[in-house]
């Protein structure tokens, strides 16, 4: 299967600040860290054959790549099955309550830039109950990745339908199928300002480091969406896409720079967009008249092709956009915070001394007694 | 020179009372500098309608501020006003049922429009019909003076004319009590030197306002009031929320921790989050967060980072946060949740205060949840309020409740301002090394491994080698803080948390004060009512009688000696602007059968009220 090779734009000009700036880096001498050290004496606790394992395992041997001490690296997450996530890893870790990891991880991230600051959570804790703090962290660009491992269902609370489920589901609350509108992730992420947007999957070890590796690298919110299989509760979610005599129909792997294409290469299609605005997937050989052929371009400024193209996934899955939709940099909240600390702080001279705090008590308007 | 008389005075309650539009707050705020210029004692008490501006010359428009101020020390804004200054009719409609007879009350005649006086239902102008015979009224057109007197300023419209009338107001009240207004000035040039001709507007309608007291007939004499007798010092006036924000940016600076709010507006607890945004050269960060929920989270992943962990907001908030506070319990780690406690429940009354919160800080929260209580008495103690909040969030690694209300947080008074050296010093060790070892022999972390003096766990804060370790809210096992659902450890956890709580050393003994030694009634309060129980219990004395008073700071733990304290009276009253709830953790606590003495009105105790209760109490038991 493809990779996404590297995240830079197609425009790619300035070097883009990286997410890792201003974090320690391990010594250069210092013996090469392995998957072990990053994982953590606790017993692994997901059912047996749950896609959390292999994003664990993916995690745990991406981390070594990132250069920095284990010290340097938080993990915050909220409730479900996946934000066990920070037991299972030897790092700094917490895991919250439902919902609230992006604000607790942008405390963290605002106050210590020296920390590479990871947010877990699953489709209900970061879209339902989460929903308000998912979109302003985006909207904010707070320098974090939030992994969101979409199962498209409560597995915690055993069965559930979520935010993502499908219309006409049928879960232990939903007996007669879903009437619930579901979200697209990635579709609501492009909405409310994300400056990087991923699909990947748990199964694909490389597709989904490369996305680990681009999102890590992105100096912002990088939301990350995977989907994840829950063999319990909702086993097979996402299986057309998984089997391999279906995937390539309908996988459609997001190239930046290169043309947005599905299918086999004997039989592959070419994303268009016609007169009008409609989008189609044609046979590279027979392009209709006026159409245009859409280049993906995930560090286009305006967010709107990278929207059409998160608009391709139907819940049908007959296509189904993987990869980075949208790279873009733009200054970040909490380098923004800490600037104006700064600033204030060396305009006034350095860090405040017993007489600057006793200048600010004393205020503008004294009067002595005695 | 005025060859009026000028008569000395001991002490005055002065309400500057109008429309939301008319600039009441800043005339009071005003007025309230130029007197503590002059070194008197003095409390005062803002009180402002939640509509920002209601409609025009309505009673709910009407705004006031009330300052109390004397040649000796003040413990509450006062009862009752002996002026009281009513910019329109809707104004003294409100006030007027709080002003003693003989006071006195000055009109802007101007506003007593047949429309004005039938929006607020008066059928004919009280100045006019003799209601107001009783009082020494002085009827001033107001309005119609101030712009009399900026005829002058071509540039500007009548409107804006007008709307310096009530500078005319101060002016005139500063020549009336001897205020010099050389500070008002230097405010006006500040605040509107970019308007050079609405500052000169400024500046001569508050000396039309002088010059009016000083030539009219109708103001027979001035008043003076000497200067109150107090400690030795430095002293400025403040507000209960700027001594709040000054307080916790002081004690970061003795902890040398940088202080991070994350916050969510809301009345009347929004000022705490303005001064903090403006101390940034104190290295305070402020996060104005999405809601909050976020801000209490953004604060928790702060204090987990090592900084001190700040959220402010009223009761509404606090019902939201609720579960995050939770959080704080279990991670065991440093945070302070400042309540600025209005009227409730639900939205309530937003800008009046009240008491009500008091159980929502103990109680509101699933599981055994203990939380450390910290109640500001005075404007100015919210200073040593919030320093006393951060020593225990720090040395205990655990929440604390500050509990404020809307009186002290908009009310203020002359604060003797403390010499930075001898603030305590409130550093931090931050664990820096491994703890334990595991089965193998190796060196490892121990998250839960306690201080056995006070049970406090290490704070390892992100960036520290060799302590990376994962805490969470799910049951952790004593020492190595991994998962656990034994129910003998969720039992000892549960217990350790309480007793780290309750043993949290260096709560003062509660100090009884009983001037004769053989008071059989003890008044007890908390928080902000200790202004006017202690004015009330001074009366009580004065009349002759014995009685004790006591106050509380520090609601969770109780001091040491409470028990003992509560069962040597043969009554204890408590006071408190709720239903009876720190009464009700009295009774349970130490099966003593207080009497509760309750009002919600949105407004502190009047002194006279009290003392009555007092004497009440005291005739049943004589
Ligand atoms: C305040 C609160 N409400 C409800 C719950 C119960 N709860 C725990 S996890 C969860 C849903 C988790 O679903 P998801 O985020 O998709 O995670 P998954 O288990 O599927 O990985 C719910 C409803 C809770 N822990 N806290
Ligand atoms: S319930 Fe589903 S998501 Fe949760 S651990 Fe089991 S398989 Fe994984
Ligand atoms: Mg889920």
């Amino acid at each position: 299967m493809t990779t996404i090779d590297h995240p830079t734009t197609s425009n790619g000009a300035a070097a883009r600040p990286s997410g890792l700036a201003g974090i320690p880096l391990l010594a250069p001498d210092a013996p090469a860290q392995t998957k072990k050290e990053f994982t953590s004496d606790q017993e692994v606790r997901w059912c047996p054959g749950c896609g959390d394992y292999a994003i664990l395992a993916a995690v745990q041997s991406f981390l070594p790549e990132l250069g920095l001490k284990r010290e340097n690296i938080t993990f915050v997450s909220g409730i479900g099955c996946s934000s066990r996530f920070p037991y299972y890893l030897d790092t700094y870790g917490m895991h919250s309550i439902h919902g609230r990891a992006p604000a607790i991880a942008t405390g963290l991230a605002t106050s210590r830039p020296d920390q590479n600051v990871w947010v877990v959570t699953g489709d209900g804790d970061a879209l339902s109950i989460g929903g308000n703090h998912l979109i302003h962290a985006l909207r904010r660009n707070v320098n974090m990745t939030i992994l969101l491992f979409n199962n498209e269902i409560y597995g915690l609370t055993k069965g559930q339908y979520s935010p993502t489920s499908r219309v006409g589901q049928v879960t232990k609350s939903s007996p007669l199928g879903s009437v619930d509108q579901p979200f697209n992730p990635v579709s609501l992420a492009l909405g409310a300002e994300a400056t990087f947007v991923a699909r990947t999957m748990d199964s694909d070890r490389k597709h989904l480091t490369a996305i680990l590796r681009a999102a890590a690298e992105h100096r912002g919110t990088s939301l990350v969406e995977i989907y994840q299989n829950c063999p319990i509760f909702n086993d097979g979610a996402f299986e057309l896409i998984k089997d391999r005599t279906q995937q390539e129909a309908r996988i459609v792997h997001l190239l930046d720079g290169e043309p947005v294409q599905v299918g086999p290469e004997d039989d592959r299609k070419t994303l268009v967009r016609m007169p009008g605005g409609r989008q189609e997937f044609v046979a590279a050989d027979s392009l209709p008249e006026g159409a245009e052929v859409v280049v993906h371009d995930a560090g286009a400024e305006d967010p709107s092709q990278a929207f059409a193209l998160s608009r391709l996934n139907t819940p049908e899955m007959t296509h189904v956009p993987m990869g980075i939709f949208r790279s873009v940099s733009r200054p970040t909240y909490d380098d923004g915070v800490r600037a104006q600390v700064r600033a204030a702080v060396d305009t006034a001279g350095g860090p405040a001394t017993d007489d600057d705090l006793a200048a600010l008590l004393r205020g503008r308007d004294t009067w002595t007694v005695g | 020179m005025s060859s009026k008389t000028v008569q000395k005075l001991d002490r005055v309650v002065i309400r500057f009372a109008g429309d939301s539009g008319d600039g009441m707050q800043l005339t009071g705020d005003r007025f309230t500098s130029e007197t503590a210029a002059m070194g008197n004692d003095l409390s005062t008490l803002p009180n402002f309608p939640a509509e920002i501006r209601a409609p025009q010359g309505t009673l709910p428009g009407v705004s006031s501020f009330q300052l109390h101020f004397a040649d000796h020390d003040v413990l509450t804004p006062g009862d009752a006003p002996d002026v009281l200054v009513a910019m329109n009719p809707a104004a003294l409609k409100a006030n007027l049922a709080d002003v003693p007879r003989g006071a006195t009350i000055i009109v802007n005649t101007d506003e007593f429009s047949k429309r004005n006086l039938a929006k607020v239902g008066y059928a004919e102008s009280p100045i006019d019909d003799g209601s107001l015979e009783s009082f020494h009224v002085h009827p001033v057109p107001l309005t119609s003076i101030t712009v009399d007197a900026l005829a002058a300023f071509d540039g500007l419209t009548r409107k804006e004319k007008e709307r310096a009338k009530n500078m005319f107001a101060l002016g005139l009240l500063s020549w009336m009590y001897t205020r010099p207004t050389t500070g008002t000035e230097a405010f006006l040039t500040k605040k509107f030197g970019a308007h050079p001709e609405i500052l000169e507007a400024n500046l001569a309608a508050l000396r039309a306002g002088w010059n009016y007291g000083e030539t009219t007939e109708d103001f027979a004499s001035s008043y003076e009031i000497a200067p109150a007798v107090m400690p030795p010092g430095t002293y400025r006036n403040i507000t209960g929320n700027t001594a709040l924000a000054h307080g916790l940016v002081a004690a970061a600076h003795q902890a040398k921790l940088p202080l991070v709010l994350g916050s969510y507006p809301i009345t009347p607890a929004s000022d705490i989050l303005h001064a903090l945004s403006a101390l940034k050269r104190h290295d305070v960060t402020t996060i104005q967060a999405e809601d909050e929920i976020a801000g209490i989270g953004i604060a928790l992943g702060a204090s987990f980072g090592g900084a001190i962990g700040v959220t402010t907001t009223s009761g509404p908030g606090v019902a939201l946060k609720s579960e995050t506070i939770g959080l704080a319990v279990s991670l065991e780690l440093p945070l302070i949740i400042v309540d600025v406690q209005r009227g409730g429940p639900s939205t309530g009354l937003p800008t009046k205060t009240e008491q009500a919160d008091l159980l929502q800080a103990m109680y509101g929260r699933n599981g055994e949840s203990p939380v450390p209580i910290v109640a500001p008495s005075t404007p100015a103690d919210c200073f040593d309020a919030a320093f006393e909040a951060v020593r225990i969030a720090t040395a205990y690694r655990t929440p604390v409740f500050i509990l404020s209300d809307g009186y002290l947080a908009n009310g203020s008074e002359p604060w003797a301002v403390p010499e930075v050296s001898e603030l305590p010093d409130l550093q931090v060790e931050f664990a820096s090394e491994p703890n334990g070892v595991d089965d193998k022999g190796e060196p490892v972390f121990h998250p839960f491994l306690r201080d056995p003096e006070t049970l406090a766990r290490p704070w390892a804060v992100p960036g520290t080698a060799g302590l990376e370790h994962r805490i969470g809210g799910i049951e952790k096992a004593d020492v190595t803080g991994n998962i656990s659902y034994d129910p003998d450890n969720h039992d000892k956890m549960t217990r350790l948390r309480a007793a780290k709580v309750a043993g949290i050393a260096g709560i003062p003994d509660v100090v009884v004060e009983d001037p004769s030694g053989e008071a059989r009634l003890l008044v007890l309060g908390w928080g902000s009512t200790q202004g006017p129980i202690a004015a009330a219990v001074r009366a009580v004395r004065n009349a002759g009688h014995s009685v004790a008073s006591a106050h509380l700071r520090h609601l969770n733990p109780f001091p040491a000696n409470l028990g003992e304290v509560l069962r040597s009276y043969d009554r204890v009253v408590v006071p408190e602007m709720n239903l009876g709830q720190l009464s009700m953790l009295l009774r349970a606590e130490f099966l003593v059968d207080v009497r509760p003495h309750t009002s919600v009105r949105g407004l502190p105790f009047s002194t006279v009220d009290l003392a009555d209760v007092i004497l009440t109490h005291l005739e049943e038991l004589a």
